[in-house]
C-alpha cells in the first residue's frame, strides 16, 4: 500500500472538521477498499483511535474492509425490482458465481453485492456490472452477461 | 466573468443571455438522467453531435443534455425544439434519420413517436402524451428545459429572481411569513410545516446556525430527489440561500448519497458557478448577506437519512439517531441550531417567493398544499416520476398517468412511503393522496415512492422484504427496533417457508405495536407499518400461507413447485438446456419432466418456456401430478401438428 497516496488524500482536508467519512470514501475510491494500513495512517494523522475509525468504516456500506474483485456485480433489490423478480436474478448470479452476496470469487474476478435501489426502476429488474446497466433482466440472461467480463 | 453585484446586474445578464438565444433555432434536447443514461442516452448524444458535424449543421442546431424528464419507461428521450417533437426509446442508429428527416425536412418519424396503447394513436408532441398531460409540473417541469451544468440555462428561465426579490424587496421576517402562510410541509416524509421549522432555528440561541439539504434519499423505489438534484440543482441551491437569509444562517450543507455520483457532480458544478456569478459567497448580489455551501457525501446507511443521524454523519461519525427531547432545529450539527429540509422542499421555496403563498395555497388540499413528486414504479405501464397536486386520487395516478397494469393483470396493492409505509388495497383506489389521508389508511405518503403491485405479488413476501431491509439497516442502538425486527423476520421467514403456525399473526401484531411505541427513531417507530398494513388488508394471504401452506400469488419459493404440463410441452428442449440443476429429463420429441427432488426452484424453465407453449406451470398448495407414463411421452407427428395449431 502506498502511504503517500493516503497522505495526499488527508492533505486535501487540512483544518476541516468532521472529515473522517470523506477521507475514508476517498481511500475507498482510490484503492477500491480500505486496508488496515490505511486505517492506521488515518488514525496517526487525525489523532482518532483505530477503534473509532473501524467502527465508522464497518458501519457504512460504501467502505469495504476486504479487497474487492476486478468487477463489481450489483443486483438491485429495490422494491420495484423485487416485485419484478429480482430475487430470482440474485439467486441465479449466486449459483453461477458460486458465491453469496457480499462475497468475492476466489480468483478475485467478481465481487457480488446487492443494492437497495439504483433509481432506474423502469428497467427493473436491474443488474449492474461495473458501469454497465443491464435492465429487464431474465435469469437466462445472467450467464451471457457475466461471460463478457475477463 | 465579473461577479454580479446588484439585482439590475442580474436582470441585465438575463436579458443578455436571452438576446443571444433564438427561440426558433432548432434545439435537440436529450434526457441525461440516470435511468436514460443507463439505457444509452450518452451514446445517442455523441451520435447526434457527430451527425450534425457530418451534415454541416453544427452551427444551426443546438444540442442540450438535460435532466430527467420523468418518463423513464421510454428512455432515452429526445425532444426537438421549437416544435417539441418527442421521440422515445431512441438509439444511435436512429440519429442520422432524425437529423436528415426531422431537422432538415421537418418530417416526423412515426416509429419513434409515443403510441397510445388504448387507441393506437401516435402522439407527436411531448406535452400531449397522456403521461405528461395529466401532471402539474411546477417543481419538476424545468428539468426538461435546462442543462443542469449550465447556470445560464437556469437564469434564462428566471432563475435566481426569487433570491434577488427576497434579498432586496423583503426582510427575513417577511420571507419567513410568506413560507409560513404557504403551509408548505416537509416533502421528505415527515410533513412538518417548513415555516415553523425555520422559525425554531431562527429563534434558537447559538451561532453559527446551519441550513441543510437532505439528499440522502434511501427509500427503495423512490428517486425524485436524485432527479431534482441531478436535473435542476440550482433550484435547490436558490431555495437554500433564501432559507438561510430568513433563518439568519451563513453556512449551508448539502448531504448527498455517494451512490448518486451524478447528483454530487452536478451540485458541485452548480455551487462553483453560483460563486463565480456572485450569487453565493460574500455580499451576495451586493446585499451584504454572506452565505457558503459545502457538500457532504453520505457513505451509504439508510438510517442516516433521519435528521439527528444525518447530523452526526456530517460530523464524521457513525450516523446513528439520538433521542430528540431537544429538536435538531435547536441543537443539531456540532450542537448548533440546524434546519434540515428535504431536496424537494427546498426546490419549492423559489416558487413560493416568486409567485406568493396565495398562489401556492390555491393548489392542493386543505391540509396539504402544493404539488408532490411521486416515483411511480413496479407493475405499472408508465414507470416514471409524476408530479401532481396534493389530493389527486390513487386511481388517477396509476391509471390516467401510469397507464394501468401491464399484461392485463389485476391490480392488487399500492405500496407508499417506502419501508416506513404500508400497502393499500384496491377498495381505496379513489383515496385522494395527501399527508393526512394516507395516514388514515395505515400508510404514509413518505418521500413519495409508489410501488404498484399486481396479482403476481405475494403480500407476505412483500412484508418480509421490508423487514429484511429494515433488519439490515437498523443501527442497533435501541432494543425494540433491533430485537423486534429480528423476531419479526424469523416469524415471517417461517411463514413463507411453510412453517407458519397458529398465533403467528397475533404475535407479529404485538411485536409491531411495541416497536412503534418504544423505538428511538422513526425507522423503528414505523418499521411495523408494512407488516400491520398487509395483515390489515391481506389477512387471507397470511392465512393461506399458514393454514394451507399455499402461496396464492405463486411467489414463495418453498411453497411452490414447477411442473411441465404434458399437454402443452412441445419438447423444444429450451428448459432442459437452461436448467442449472440438470433436473429436467427429456429429449427431442420426448415430453420433458422435472425431477422434483433435483429442482432448486430457480424458475429458469418458467422464464425460457416460449409463451406460445407456456408449458411450465407453478403449483402451490396441491401435490405435483405424477409424471406421465414413459409410453405416452413420445410426441408423434400428428399430435405435434395439432398441438402447434393450438
Amino acid at each position: 500500500m502506498d502511504v503517500e497516496k493516503i497522505d495526499g488524500i488527508i492533505d486535501g482536508y487540512v483544518d476541516e472538521e468532521g472529515v473522517l467519512i470523506q477521507i475514508l470514501l476517498d481511500i475507498q475510491r482510490e484503492l477500491n477498499w480500505v486496508p488496515k494500513e490505511a486505517i492506521m495512517e488515518v488514525s496517526k494523522r487525525l489523532q482518532i483511535p483505530i477503534s473509532q475509525i473501524y467502527r465508522v468504516a464497518s458501519f457504512y456500506t460504501a467502505m469495504s474492509l476486504t479487497p474487492m474483485g476486478r468487477h463489481l456485480v450489483q443486483v438491485c433489490l429495490g422494491t420495484a425490482c423485487h416485485v419484478r423478480g429480482a430475487p430470482k436474478i440474485l439467486n441465479k448470479v449466486e449459483n453461477t458465481l458460486k458465491i453469496k452476496a457480499g462475497e468475492t470469487t476466489e480468483d478475485m474476478m467478481f465481487t457480488l453485492r446487492t443494492v437497495n435501489c439504483l433509481g432506474c426502476c423502469a428497467m427493473g429488474p436491474v443488474m449492474v456490472v461495473d458501469e454497465d446497466y443491464h435492465g429487464k433482466m431474465k435469469t437466462s440472461d445472467v450467464n451471457g452477461i457475466l461471460e463478457r467480463y475477463e | 466573468m465579473p461577479k454580479i453585484n446588484s439585482p439590475t446586474g442580474l436582470e441585465d445578464l438575463r436579458r443578455e443571455i436571452l438576446s443571444k438565444r433564438d427561440p426558433n433555432k432548432p434545439c435537440i434536447t436529450l434526457c441525461s438522467g440516470t435511468a436514460c443514461h443507463a439505457t444509452g442516452s450518452e451514446k445517442v448524444a455523441v451520435a447526434i453531435e457527430k451527425e450534425l458535424e457530418k451534415q454541416s449543421l453544427k452551427d444551426d442546431v443546438d444540442v442540450r443534455r438535460t435532466g430527467c424528464h420523468g418518463f423513464c419507461e421510454r428512455g432515452p428521450i429526445v425532444v426537438i425544439y421549437p416544435e417539441e417533437i418527442c421521440y422515445l426509446n431512441v438509439t444511435p442508429e436512429d440519429v442520422s434519420e432524425i437529423i436528415s428527416e426531422t431537422i432538415k425536412e421537418k418530417k416526423i418519424i412515426d416509429r419513434l413517436l409515443y403510441t397510445d396503447p388504448n387507441t393506437g394513436e401516435k402522439v407527436v408532441y411531448e406535452y400531449e402524451i397522456p403521461f405528461y398531460k395529466e401532471q402539474t409540473r411546477i417543481v419538476f417541469g424545468p428539468n426538461k428545459n435546462i442543462d443542469p451544468k449550465s447556470i445560464d440555462d437556469y437564469i434564462a428561465i428566471g432563475g435566481y429572481s426569487a433570491l434577488s426579490k427576497a434579498l432586496f424587496d423583503m426582510t427575513p421576517e417577511q420571507v419567513l411569513d410568506e413560507v409560513k402562510r404557504s403551509n408548505l410541509r416537509g416533502r421528505g416524509g415527515g410533513g412538518f410545516p417548513t415555516g415553523r421549522k425555520w422559525e425554531t432555528t431562527r429563534n434558537a440561541p447559538g451561532e453559527p446556525k446551519y441550513v441543510i439539504v437532505n439528499c440522502d434519499e434511501g427509500d427503495p423505489g423512490a428517486y425524485m430527489d436524485r432527479s431534482l438534484m441531478e436535473g435542476n440543482p440550482h433550484s435547490v441551491i436558490e431555495g437554500l440561500i433564501i432559507g438561510a437569509y430568513a433563518i439568519g444562517s451563513h453556512e449551508g450543507l448539502i448531504y448527498a448519497r455517494q451512490e448518486y455520483p451524478l447528483a454530487v457532480e452536478n451540485v458541485n458544478i452548480a455551487i462553483k458557478r453560483v460563486e463565480e456569478y456572485g450569487l453565493l459567497g460574500k455580499n451576495i448580489l451586493g446585499s451584504g448577506f454572506d452565505f457558503k455551501i459545502k457538500v457532504h457525501r453520505g457513505a451509504g446507511a439508510f438510517v442516516s437519512g433521519e435528521s439527528s443521524a444525518l447530523m452526526t454523519a456530517i460530523e464524521g461519525k457513525v450516523g446513528e439517531p439520538r433521542p430528540k427531547y431537544i429538536h435538531t432545529s435547536e441543537c443539531g450539527v456540532w450542537d448548533k441550531p440546524s434546519d434540515l429540509n428535504n431536496v424537494e422542499t427546498w426546490a419549492n421555496i423559489p416558487l413560493i417567493i416568486n409567485k406568493g403563498s396565495e398562489w401556492f395555497t390555491s393548489i392542493g388540499t386543505e391540509g396539504s398544499k402544493g404539488t408532490k413528486i411521486f416515483s411511480l414504479v413496479g407493475k405499472v405501464n408508465n414507470t416514471g416520476l409524476v408530479e401532481v397536486p396534493m389530493g389527486t386520487t390513487i386511481r388517477e395516478i396509476i391509471y390516467k398517468i401510469g397507464g394501468g397494469i401491464p399484461g392485463g393483470k389485476k391490480f392488487k396493492a399500492l405500496q407508499t412511503g417506502g419501508p416506513s409505509g404500508g400497502c393499500i388495497s384496491e377498495e381505496y383506489l379513489d383515496t385522494p393522496v395527501d399527508f393526512d389521508e394516507l395516514a388514515k389508511l395505515g400508510s404514509i405518503m413518505g418521500s413519495g415512492g409508489m410501488i404498484v403491485m399486481d396479482e403476481d405479488t405475494c403480500m407476505v413476501d412483500v412484508a418480509r422484504y421490508f423487514v429484511d431491509f429494515l433488519c439490515d439497516e437498523s443501527c442497533g442502538k435501541c432494543v425494540p427496533c433491533r430485537e423486534g425486527l429480528k423476531r419479526v423476520r424469523k416469524i415471517l421467514n417461517g411463514i413463507v417457508a411453510g412453517e407458519g403456525k397458529e398465533g403467528d399473526i397475533e404475535l407479529l401484531k404485538e411485536i409491531g405495536n411495541v416497536m412503534s411505541k418504544a423505538s428511538l427513531c422513526a425507522l423503528g417507530k414505523t418499521a411495523a407499518n408494512p407488516i400491520l398494513s398487509t395483515i390489515r388488508y391481506f389477512r387471507d394471504e397470511y392465512d393461506a400461507h399458514i393454514e394451507e401452506k399455499r402461496c396464492p400469488a405463486l411467489v414463495c419459493k418453498d411453497l411452490i413447485s414447477y411442473y411441465i404440463d404434458p399437454e402443452r410441452c412441445n419438447a423444444c428442449r429450451l428448459c432442459l438446456k437452461n436448467c442449472p440443476a440438470d433436473a429436467i429429463d427429456g429429449e427431442k420429441k420426448l415430453i420433458h419432466i422435472i425431477d422434483q427432488s433435483k429442482c432448486i426452484k430457480c424458475g429458469t424453465c418458467f422464464d425460457v418456456c416460449p409463451p406460445k407453449f407456456s408449458a411450465v406451470k407453478k403449483i402451490s398448495g396441491a401435490p405435483v401430478p405424477p409424471p406421465i407414463p414413459e409410453e405416452k411421452r413420445v410426441i408423434v407427428k400428428a399430435k405435434k401438428a395439432k398441438g402447434g395449431k393450438k
